[in-house]
């Protein structure tokens, strides 16, 4: 049992969503930071690799009406991060941040500072923004249309790193008895430019603890891929079932091959929900309150309006999908989703099939279609359901979200996470300093005087 | 009851004094490293403090002011100001979060949103020192716009020119919309009716649809409001156009009393502002700032001074006042600041960590015992609570009940 995988683990506190029980008597605040304080302890308590949170940049809209029962509100990630950073010691932060609305410096001057503050537990989780209606946010509007936004992303991570590789690891001297502060006087010196970035001067941070925080990205178009396997040291993806997520394993891996890379050093991660019973049948029960409690009819029409880009307020949701094609062409009546479906038409062909096959209602078709890779069992069959997950090549570890918060996680730790230490797939004790270490991700170079005067 | 003197400490590296990184119990590799900066706030928090501002730009450090050089001897580098705050926020309870955060260059959606996160991990105890950057070397870092900088000359003289004046009008214009944004959700938009499965009421969550000459945001904020409604929003300022910036938008002003112009003459620009600019409502809260080197055991504030110009190869200069001596003298002179008209000073450590030292153990109980300072924190809960501003903020969006 040698070659046994070690399962990755993040925890994903949800936004207030339909993947979250927000109206449960136990669910707490989802801004408070108690909140977060509590599932950062409980997972560093698990011994997770890290805590993960997403973005959005914008309140969602139907109609030119906010969004009153979905993703409402959340805090700001990095200052969430950095202050989690004070009440845990192990437990890497991760945080999503949009390349398209943020600049290289001041993003680079963040990170940065995470990793300091962190001691070298910080990751970025790139994304791309999918809408210009994020953009009347901001100064500069939805400057940048989709097929431009990878592009950015890419010279966006290209800079960061050539930010963070601006002071080498020994520019700091801070010599009392010889009055030398830096080593060399142009410690942090760059000029970055491209298509994108026309940027130059110092950068103020001295070489972190990590050299440069993990990167993780989330998208899975055919050009998300590439960019991850070229880029990126995790990928966070949407297929937490077998064997979607399997073909998707085999398929960035060899993108990473193809780029030369070692494969093993792009983790993949689905993100995965989960519900635990004493019994088998308790368990199912349990997940099918949650899951109808959390797809009431009015949730069931918006996120099929997501898709079919229509106004399908009319249809009744216990009743068949709606009899007409998707609406591309007209202004998005959904504005501010994360999730851009690539072919609508497909889409609903495919689910026009499954509704048929399995005789299911609107409703039924969106409880079924919109889950999130959920494991659901007693607390042994659900620690076999993930060991065999990652064992037979579904992922390298899993994105783990509850839909109670900030509660949920704790039935998790207590009663998964030590089947998982003891079939040997969890580590019992962190094994490294560093988010890098604790994934098993090969150690940078350090950076020397010599390799900054080759640049 | 008129209020007691305000006392805010600014920390910035090893202290204010450029050689103070040399000092025998100074700090200097620790700069980059959580437990410094835990360390020193927790210290401040001690002293029963009302706030640490935290210095920042997004420019490395100058000798002079905006003059870029390649000296080796003097601290350079510097961590994110907010993200620090954010880590300290969880670290102590009751003294204010004060972090400098750029309005030049940083979107304010982006600005508010981190600000109003400080607020909620910190419990209510978030600042902002807002700083316009006007520096070309600033500008050349995120590179969209171009600055053509300025000198000494240009601030010398009794005008700025356009181009600067547009970064203060700016400025008041980021404040404003970062404002809104705070506002845009009202405190009880959240609503969590089960019945109706709705989770905001989104009649109390706004677009705040801001159009200036600079820049437009539509809103509402992802964040919910502060605890606070509104953070404490200040601004450092030496002549007009920050005095009338400070004027228009912040709650708090930090002010540099020098030889050349005394604190008895800035209360009089900063009162022709208010005037200029109209400002009605709560007055603006005035703070003179001052460099602190406190006499220790053996050595006096002043020799101190002395020798780090020593080992500096220069005298220091400031924006503002440098005093060396006894804790019973900076008292003396805070306190005819005070009579004077100013709600607070801010001590500027000449070196750190020793003078935050010497502020908590000498300087503090000194004030205690003219009845300057107070003796333990008082029952309110946020940062205005504690600097005596209104902590019922009306929300501009709310409907009049
Ligand atoms: C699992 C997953 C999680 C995502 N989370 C976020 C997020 O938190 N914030 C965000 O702005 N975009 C998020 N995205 C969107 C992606 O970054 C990307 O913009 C989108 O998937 C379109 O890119 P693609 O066509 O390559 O998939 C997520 C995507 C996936 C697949």
């Amino acid at each position: 049992m040698s070659t046994r995988k070690q399962i990755i683990l993040g925890a994903y506190l949800g936004g207030v969503n339909h993947h979250t029980a927000w109206w449960h008597p136990d669910a707490g605040s989802q801004i408070d930071f108690s909140t977060f304080e509590h599932t950062a302890r409980t997972a560093e308590r698990g011994r997770f690799d890290f805590f993960f949170l997403a973005e959005g940049l914008a309140l969602r809209e139907r109609a030119g009406k906010i969004f009153d029962q979905d993703i409402v509100g959340r805090p700001d990630t990095l200052p969430v991060l950095a202050s989690l950073a004070a009440v845990t010691t192990h437990l890497g932060l991760a945080g999503t941040i949009n390349a398209t609305f943020n600049e290289p410096y001041e993003l680079a001057r963040q990170f940065a500072t995470l990793d300091h503050l962190s001691g070298g537990r910080t990751a970025w989780n790139v994304v791309t923004s999918f809408d210009a209606f994020t953009g009347r946010n901001f100064r500069r509007g939805g400057f940048l249309d989709r097929s431009r936004r990878y592009e950015r992303a890419a010279e966006m991570i290209e800079a960061l790193r050539t930010l963070w590789d601006s002071w080498d690891d020994e520019d700091l001297v801070a010599d009392k008895a010889t009055g030398r502060f830096l080593r060399r006087p142009d410690a942090g010196t760059f000029a970055i430019k491209g298509n994108q970035f026309d940027i130059h001067g110092r950068f103020t941070v001295p070489r972190s603890p990590q050299g440069r925080p993990v990167i993780l990205q989330a998208g899975v178009s055919p050009e998300g891929r590439d960019f991850a396997a070229r880029h990126s040291d995790a990928i966070f993806s949407p297929f937490g079932k077998l064997p979607e997520a399997a073909d998707f394993y085999r398929d960035v891996k060899a993108r990473a091959a193809k780029f030369g890379r070692n494969p093993d050093d792009l983790k993949i991660l689905p993100s995965a929900s989960f519900v635990l019973g004493d019994t088998e049948a308790e368990a199912g029960e349990r997940y099918r309150e949650v899951r109808e409690q959390q797809i009431t009819g009015r949730t069931a029409l918006i996120l099929l309006e997501q898709v079919w880009n229509r106004d399908l307020s009319g249809y009744d949701p216990d009743g068949p999908l709606p009899d007409v094609d998707p609406d591309p062409d007209a202004p998005p009546i959904i504005e501010g989703r994360a999730f851009v479906h690539q072919d609508r038409f497909a889409t609903v062909a495919r689910w026009r099939e499954i509704a048929e096959a399995k005789k299911l209602s609107l409703r039924e078709l969106v409880i079924d279609q919109f889950e999130r890779g959920p494991f659901v069992g007693t607390p042994a069959q659900v620690a076999q359901q993930i060991d065999d997950f990652v064992q037979d090549d579904g992922s390298d570890g899993l994105i783990i979200g509850s839909h109670l918060v900030p509660r949920g996680l704790d039935e998790f730790v207590d009663r998964v996470v030590p089947l998982l230490q003891e079939r040997g797939s969890l580590r019992a004790e962190y094994t490294g300093t560093t988010l890098r270490d604790n994934l098993g991700l090969p150690p940078l170079p350090r950076r020397s005087g010599s390799a900054a005067a080759a640049v | 009851m008129p209020d007691h003197l305000h006392l805010a400490v600014a920390l910035d590296g090893a202290g204010w004094h450029p050689a103070a990184w040399r000092e025998p119990n100074a700090r200097p590799r620790d700069l980059f490293s959580p437990r410094y900066w835990a360390d020193l706030v927790r210290t401040a928090e001690r002293g029963l403090l009302d706030l640490v501002t935290i210095d920042d730009a997004f420019g490395i450090q100058t000798h002079r002011i905006g003059v870029p050089d390649d000296r080796v001897d003097e601290v350079r580098g510097r961590l994110d100001a907010l993200l620090i705050a954010s880590f300290v926020a969880p670290l102590t309870s009751r003294i204010g979060l004060v972090p400098t955060v750029t309005t030049t260059h940083t979107e304010p959606f982006h600005v508010s949103k981190a600000l109003a996160t400080l607020d909620h991990t910190s419990l209510g105890r978030a600042g902002w020192q807002a700083r316009v950057s006007g520096s070309a070397a600033e500008a050349a870092l995120v590179g969209r716009r171009v600055i053509s900088g300025y000198d000494p000359r240009i601030l010398a003289a009794a005008d700025l020119p356009a181009e600067l004046r547009d970064l203060f009008d700016e400025a008041a214009d980021v404040i404003d919309v970062v404002r809104r944004l705070w506002d845009s959700w009202e405190d009880d938009a959240e609503i969590r009716d089960v019945a109706t499965r709705r989770f905001i009421d989104r009649s109390k969550v706004h677009h705040v649809d801001f159009e200036g000459r600079f820049f437009s945001v539509r809103g509402p904020s992802i964040t919910p409001r502060p605890p606070q409604g509104q953070p404490v929003v200040s601004v450092l300022a030496h002549r007009r156009e920050p005095y009338e910036l400070a004027a228009r938008a912040a709650d708090l002003v930090f002010v540099t009393p020098t030889a050349a112009r005394g604190a008895e003459a800035l209360l009089g620009d900063v009162a022709r502002a208010v005037a200029d600019v109209g400002r009605d409502g709560e007055p603006l809260h005035v703070y003179a700032d001052v460099v602190a080197a406190l006499d220790g055991p053996g050595e006096s504030g002043a020799d101190r001074l002395r020798r780090l110009d020593d080992v500096a190869g220069e005298p220091y200069t400031s924006d503002t006042t440098v005093f060396g001596g006894s804790a019973a003298e900076l008292a003396d002179l805070v306190a005819s600041w005070q009579a004077l008209g100013y709600r607070g000073v801010r001590l500027r450590p000449a070196a750190l960590p020793g003078d935050l030292d010497r502020i908590v153990t000498d300087l503090v109980p000194e004030l205690q015992r003219r009845g300057l300072h107070r003796t333990s924190y008082p029952e309110v809960s946020s940062l205005r609570g504690l600097l005596g501003l209104p902590t019922a903020v009306p929300n501009r969006y709310a409907e009049a009940v």
